[in-house]
């Protein structure tokens, strides 16, 4: 126990003296939380829409209007069809043409349905469905404008359709950010732990610290916590920090037990840790450590549901996911912070990621050797 | 012939045995079935070339290396079954300066003491001997990176013998330091050796061989030669130690050796 403490010591004597170490510690997550929250947002905020108005009459000026007189549209408007609008859309000046077709009004006054087109830039298909999504519903709430103002005097005429109308539980405004931040942070925490404890430990092989400490009789069961703790420590700090920005930046709310989600992270960090080290254990540079990094970080971040929902991957990457400790945080974070959910609830992946823990921890003990 | 009756040492119990002892990386072998054995309290210079093997044997004896084959007894301990225990009695400098840089002189000596199992205490007195004894008062607070590279050589000298291991291992100790540094180097190898600490020490100048009380000529991973300095001179008809190791390496190559390090 005493050696675990000496290792600990030097450790964090080191961790500071190192100069690079603080801006990593404080100033990488406020930019990270700034620049990725915002930069990957799934809303659509600005949308380039050119209107093809071959009716020019007062309908067609009316819907135009109305679209332009929503904050997110940027809307021009020429009067004919041609290879104006295609330019546009090639050259990235617009995100969708919207064909008003000559004779809009007339069919509308006559009740025939008039077919407006919208053609849209789907190189970015969920972009596209989306811009596509608000733009029909603005049109249709054009026509049920239209049509009651057109029929207000007979009441029986009117059609009475069955509207659903849905609630967002959890996060009521559907909030992007407080969706991405929690992803965040899982980051973060994940990098803190996973990638700094084991740099350190290659770093010692490459300098050839190491070998003395291997001639010392320290056993290994001493050294590797000893390598750990620091790090385990500094990530747990470092979700704090990361909690603390994301309430005053983004009032990220934090609905469940802050304790529960502190002892989650506790055991989840001993996992990539576990991870981290047994990677170190094989590699013998920080160079050949990095891109194994590279190849785990990015398989498992992507899995992890980040950005797209787990439940949509198909069966066996929802498989692969059962040994991506990064999904399970990943869940987890989210219930705890967006839904409340308490000890109960998060319990089946609080025993997997236990298991993980404490199978990759003696993994990257076990494959420490003393001895070449 | 003479000189393989010196691979045994006559009296008291041998501190290190060493018996058919093999390390192959593939299919280089870099020491050769090598049997030797070293008395307490010796100063045993290993001689030889870059690749020699010299540093592939020390770091076996250590427990760095794993040994492909044969056995060996250090410290009172099987190298093979328990290279753990051989640790705690043996101190070892390694060839490429190893004390942590970015600590200073007085947190290293306290960080090995306490791995050594020293208490706070002990690592503080030995730690204050050793700085008293290099004259260090001044520089005891300041990072090791920052001190030229003789002083480190004697600091890393100094904490590999904080813990009195009794046998210590100095790995090519004065390569690269000026003149003045390596004779003050070596009398303070003289001096501990004197207080009854057993030193194994590989080195490529010749000259320093004259300071061991036996020295084994290593080349391309056998012993060619292993006797007292002044024996090995007679024997080989050679003025100094120089000309000796040239008469070696020619007699075995019939050319200069080739030089890899595994």
């Amino acid at each position: 126990m005493r050696t675990i403490l000496i290792i600990i010591r030097k450790e964090f004597k080191q961790i500071f003296r190192n100069r690079m170490m603080l801006p990593i510690i404080f100033i990488a997550p406020i930019v990270e939380m700034l620049v990725l929250v915002y930069a990957a947002t799934m809303e659509v905020k600005h949308i380039d829409l050119l209107v093809v108005d071959s009716d020019q009459s007062v309908y067609s000026r009316q819907l135009i209007s109305k679209l332009a007189g929503l904050k997110m549209y940027h809307v021009s408007v020429i009067p004919v069809a041609g290879r104006e609008a295609d330019a546009r859309l090639l050259g990235n000046k617009a995100d969708a043409v919207l064909e008003i077709p000559p004779k809009f009004e007339q069919s509308l006054v006559r009740g025939l349905n008039p077919v407006l087109q919208l053609r849209l830039d789907a190189v970015n298909g969920m972009a596209a469905g989306i811009i596509n999504g608000y733009t029909r519903r603005i049109v249709m709430d054009f026509q049920r404008k239209w049509q009651m103002n057109f029929t207000a005097t007979d009441t029986h005429g009117k059609i009475m359709r069955i509207s659903v109308v849905p609630r967002y539980w959890y996060n009521s405004e559907l909030n992007y950010k407080h969706y991405m931040l929690p992803g965040i942070l899982v980051i973060l925490v994940t990098i803190m732990g996973m990638f700094l404890s084991a740099i350190n430990l290659v770093r010692e092989k490459e300098i050839g610290t190491i070998e003395q400490i291997n001639v010392t009789p320290i056993r290994r069961y001493h050294f590797i916590p000893g390598k750990l703790i620091p790090f385990w420590i500094i990530a747990l700090g470092e979700l704090a920090f990361g909690l603390t920005i994301g309430w005053i930046l983004f009032r990220v709310p934090v609905r469940g037990s802050l304790l529960l989600l502190f002892g989650f992270t506790s055991v989840y960090l001993l996992s990539v840790m576990g991870i981290g080290l047994f990677l170190a254990t094989i590699a013998r540079t920080q160079q050949q450590l990095m891109f194994m990094f590279f190849f785990f970080m990015l398989t498992f971040l992507l899995m992890s549901g980040l950005f797209t929902p787990v439940e949509s991957m198909p069966a066996w990457a929802q498989m692969v996911n059962r040994i991506n400790p990064f999904a399970y945080f990943m869940r987890v974070i989210r219930m705890i912070l967006l839904k409340g959910s308490g000890f109960r609830d998060i319990l089946p992946e609080f025993t997997s990621i236990s298991v993980y823990a404490v199978i990759m921890f003696s993994l990257a003990v076990w494959r420490y050797r003393k001895t070449t | 012939m003479s000189v393989d009756r010196q691979n045994s040492v006559a009296g008291s119990d041998p501190v290190v045995q060493v018996r058919n002892l093999t390390k192959r990386f593939g299919h280089f072998t870099a020491v050769n079935n090598l049997s030797f054995e070293i008395a307490k309290g010796e100063i045993f210079g290993l001689l030889g070339a870059n690749g020699a093997g010299k540093t592939t044997l020390i770091k076996m004896l250590c427990g760095l290396s794993r040994p492909t084959a044969g056995m060996a007894n250090v410290a009172g301990y099987n190298l093979i079954t328990q290279p753990e225990m051989i640790k705690r009695r043996i101190g070892y400098m390694s060839q490429k300066f190893s004390l942590y840089e970015d600590l200073t002189v007085q947190e290293n000596i306290r960080f090995f003491g306490g791995i050594y199992g020293l208490s706070k205490r002990e690592a503080i007195d030995a730690g204050n001997i050793m700085i008293g004894r290099l004259g260090l008062e001044k520089m005891k607070n300041r990072l090791i990176g920052s001190l030229p590279l003789g002083w480190k050589q004697k600091i890393a000298f100094s904490v590999a013998i904080l813990h009195h291991p009794g046998l210590i291992f100095l790995d090519e100790p004065t390569s690269g330091v000026d003149p003045v540094t390596r004779r003050q180097f070596w009398e303070m190898i003289l001096e501990t050796a004197g207080r009854g600490y057993t030193i194994i020490v590989t080195t490529h100048y010749m000259d320093e061989a004259e300071y061991c009380n036996r020295v084994a000529v290593m080349v391309e991973g056998n012993i060619a030669a292993l006797d007292s300095p002044e024996n090995l001179q007679r024997h080989y008809h050679v003025a100094n130690m120089e000309d000796l190791f040239w008469k070696l390496t020619r007699e075995i190559n019939g050319s200069v050796t080739k030089s890899i390090q595994p």
